[in-house]
């Protein structure tokens, strides 16, 4: 329904003739850190740092969208901020087209805007109040020196098409408009120079739930059109299914679990996937019995970012947990083609630690 | 079990009713002047909702524990009157969960507050929201009743389990504090017992340490944390209705399950009627007995979980299954929406409030689903949904367009 009309011969402005071609990698990172200090006293003294994202490993191919799914405070957001450099990174590189962004100025930074955007959660508060919808959709151009052909008006209202939003909004505020419109505004505002690579970060969940699926399909149509490469952030497993070719899941600033979206719905490999993915509640009511049966209740809540369990950082609240995951951090190897996991003990494949087989205290209670 | 007597019901008669509504302001100001505007807006209410061959309201207590008659508040502001709540009949059973779903703005949390009968509360002059209709628990009138005796009911008889724990737990008072008030408001105990029965009920809602905890601010819980402290609140008194308004819609998807097992087993042992508010259909299936879907302030259907999930009636019920991406089906190519956004409760559509957005508005034809409110009618046993699609269309349409698709 929300099908983008593109006026034929409007092609987008910024030239994507040195794109890396569908399925290349855009955007490499390792080793990535993002450390926020906590400063206690009266000299400021650093006694501690919140470990947001705590050394992760990816790569974005060209053309795909990669999902990124976890707790609330499990660093995905962070990670958002830092791949778009919104952040300063503690430690570990960030790569985009084979060049070394991580530690960029802001000048350094300028150019690449165009090829990296963001959209942000709350269409709310990423809107300036004051700025009409011409004026917030039109600063990209600006910013960048831009001259679209036709001039930045008729480009604006072209973008405002695009995203299904009528032209004649040019001249609207914010206020006026519903929350799904306003993020379609931000995302009209992100796709003005038509970025490579474009991370959301919970597009959707402050949008309900028709609406939602306007801004899922509409995300799609747009990738599909503009080529666009996707890196979506958000809570729901249940979006993140329809929209992702690849996921990572994170969990206390780690990457835990990342292949593609076959092989993670199906036979999802680490214990916090399945645990995950057996708390979604499920529109059917039918399987309500059954289904209370097979779930995995996870006790507690995320430890603290402050201080984070030694070893698997998930031994604290998984029922496999073995005295090894309370020593020894497993590494994120791949166990089956493209199926990266790091568990000691996993689902759907065989054991890394076999010889220790004892499960925890807490492990055995937390069975149910 | 649900009686869902539309037919039975008789006319509103605009005096009685302004009188009615108006009588825990006219108790409390000791003033008839109260009355005088009401009166000036009855005319209006009536005018505004019911189809002409509404019946008139029954006088009777009801049998069921919880009954809402033709509820309707409306807020006057400078734009003109929101119609936020216009019309809502249902009822509930002890130890029943009813979901009620719906978009923001559907009025889903008014009438939550409606029966809590907060919206009287504090309220004065011109803003003040007028309600009408009946709310009947376990054989009282609630809207008639005065202030003080609703005052008595809520926290006791019913209570609530808000969307933000952050905003609704005082953030001054500890979290052992609240519950003690809570609890003292309504039984004469001493403060000793009443922190024993404090410390017993964090326990019940699985916070550990509740002997520490319990001296605890909100702002050193967790987010599901103060959720499990307010669910202990609500539940101090032992409630017989328990309104729970979006409870984990702030809640990451493994806090969700475990406080949505909490209600369910806390229903189990309390035997109260659940009122759950949400709108996220998973939830609502994973809890309810019944549901009713809100559109634009009214019900547009009403069923059982299994009616309402299988043979959904409404082309807005249809909306709302295949707007969801599912995890328990095969992935679908693309999502289909609900066209449009959610009217505005001041201009809400003539006719089916949901016809600018209905794919189908022109199936029954003669333009009727623009110029005529569809009444809520009987489909099947105990299943209403307000549609003017003939009952063979709709079956069509379903089986043959929607179901295939989900």
């Amino acid at each position: 329904m929300t099908k983008p009309v593109k006026s034929p011969g409007s092609e987008p402005t910024a030239d994507s003739a040195a794109a890396p071609g569908q399925g290349e990698t855009l955007l490499k990172v390792s080793g990535l850190k993002k450390h926020f200090p906590i400063h206690k006293g009266l000299f400021k003294r650093q006694v501690g740092a919140v470990q947001a994202v705590d050394g992760i490993d990816f790569e974005v191919r060209a053309g795909e969208t990669l999902g990124v799914v976890g707790e609330s405070g499990c660093g995905k957001s962070t990670m958002g901020r830092l791949i778009t450099r919104l952040l300063e990174p503690t430690a570990g590189s960030i790569e985009f087209e084979g060049r070394d962004i991580t530690h960029l100025g802001v000048s350094g930074m300028r150019p690449l805007r165009r090829d990296v955007q963001m959209i942000f959660q709350d269409p709310y508060s990423s809107l300036n109040p004051r700025h009409t919808v011409g004026a917030i959709v039109s600063a990209p151009f600006k910013l960048q020196g831009v001259q679209p052909e036709g001039g930045v008006k008729k480009e604006v209202q072209r973008l405002l098409g695009v995203v299904g939003l009528s032209p004649e909004h040019y001249n609207r505020y914010p206020h006026e408009f519903s929350g799904g419109q306003r993020q379609r505004i931000g995302i009209a505002r992100a796709l003005a120079l038509s970025p490579k690579l474009v991370v959301a970060d919970e597009p959707v969940s402050a949008l309900d739930v028709s609406i939602q699926a306007q801004v899922v399909n509409l995300l799609d149509d747009l990738q599909e059109e503009l080529g666009l490469t996707y890196v979506i952030i958000a809570h729901d497993l249940s979006v993140i299914r329809h929209v992702s070719d690849r996921i990572a899941v994170m969990y206390l600033g780690k990457i835990v679990e990342l292949t593609d979206r076959q092989s993670l719905y199906n036979t999802p490999m680490h214990p916090y996937t399945k645990a995950l993915m057996s708390a979604v509640p499920v529109p059917d009511p039918r399987r309500k019995a059954a289904d209370s049966r097979e779930r995995i209740l996870l006790q507690g809540d995320v430890p603290s970012p402050m201080n984070p369990p030694s070893g698997c950082r998930f031994h604290t609240r998984c029922w496999k947990a073995t005295e090894v995951c309370k020593t020894k951090e497993p590494p994120l190897i791949p166990l089956a083609t493209g199926h990266n996991v790091a568990c000691h003990h996993p689902e759907n494949a065989p054991d890394q630690e076999p010889g220790d087989t004892e499960l925890l205290s807490e492990a055995a209670t937390a069975k149910r | 079990m649900t009686d869902h007597e539309h037919k039975s019901h008789k006319d509103t008669e605009p005096g009685t009713d302004a009188t009615r509504v108006d009588a825990p302001q006219a108790a409390a100001t000791g003033a008839a002047g109260a009355a005088i505007p009401e009166q000036g807006t009855a005319p209006d209410l009536t005018g505004s909702g019911t189809a002409p061959g509404e019946p008139e309201l029954d006088q009777r207590p009801p049998s069921s524990f919880l009954e809402v008659r033709d509820l309707r508040v409306h807020f006057p502001t400078q734009d003109g009157l929101v119609k936020s709540v216009d019309g809502l009949t249902f009822s509930l059973e002890k130890g029943k969960t009813l979901g009620i779903v719906g978009e923001s703005g559907s009025g889903k949390s008014v009438t939550s507050l409606g029966i809590m009968g907060l919206h009287t509360v504090g309220q004065y002059g011109r803003q003040r929201p007028q309600l009408s209709g009946e709310i009947w628990l376990d054989g009282q009138e609630l809207l008639s009743a005065d202030a003080e005796t609703v005052r008595k009911l809520r926290g006791r008889e019913i209570s609530m389990i808000f969307q933000d724990p952050l905003s609704a737990l005082h953030p001054f008072f500890t979290v052992g504090h609240q519950i003690v008030e809570a609890y003292r408001v309504h039984h004469d105990v001493d403060k000793k017992t009443a922190r024993r029965r404090a410390i017993e009920l964090l326990d019940r809602v699985g916070i550990p340490e509740p002997g520490k905890r319990v001296d605890s601010y909100p702002h050193e819980f967790s987010g599901g944390m103060r959720q499990r402290a307010m669910i202990a609140m609500s539940l101090v008194n032992n409630p017989e209705l328990l309104i729970a308004d979006e409870p984990t819609t702030a809640l990451d998807v493994t806090v969700q399950a475990q406080i949505l097992d909490l209600i369910r087993d806390l229903q189990q042992e309390f035997g109260s009627a659940v009122i759950i508010i949400t709108h996220d259909l998973g939830v609502v299936a994973e809890l309810s007995d019944d549901i009713l879907v809100m559109y634009g302030g009214r019900c547009v259907e009403y069923g059982t979980a299994e009616q309402v999930f299988y043979e959904p009636q409404h082309p807005y019920t249809w909306g709302l299954l295949g707007s969801m991406p599912r995890i328990d089906r095969d992935r679908a190519d693309r999502l289909i929406p609900v066209k449009g956004s959610p009217p505005s409760l001041i201009n809400v559509p003539s006719g089916c409030a949901f016809n600018p957005r209905c794919p189908y508005a022109d199936v029954p034809g003669d333009d009727v689903t623009r110029t005529v409110r569809p009444e809520l009618r009987e489909v099947k046993d105990g299943h209403l949904a307000a549609c003017h699609m003939a009952q063979e269309d709709r079956e069509r349409i379903w089986n043959e367009e929607i179901a295939p698709k989900l």
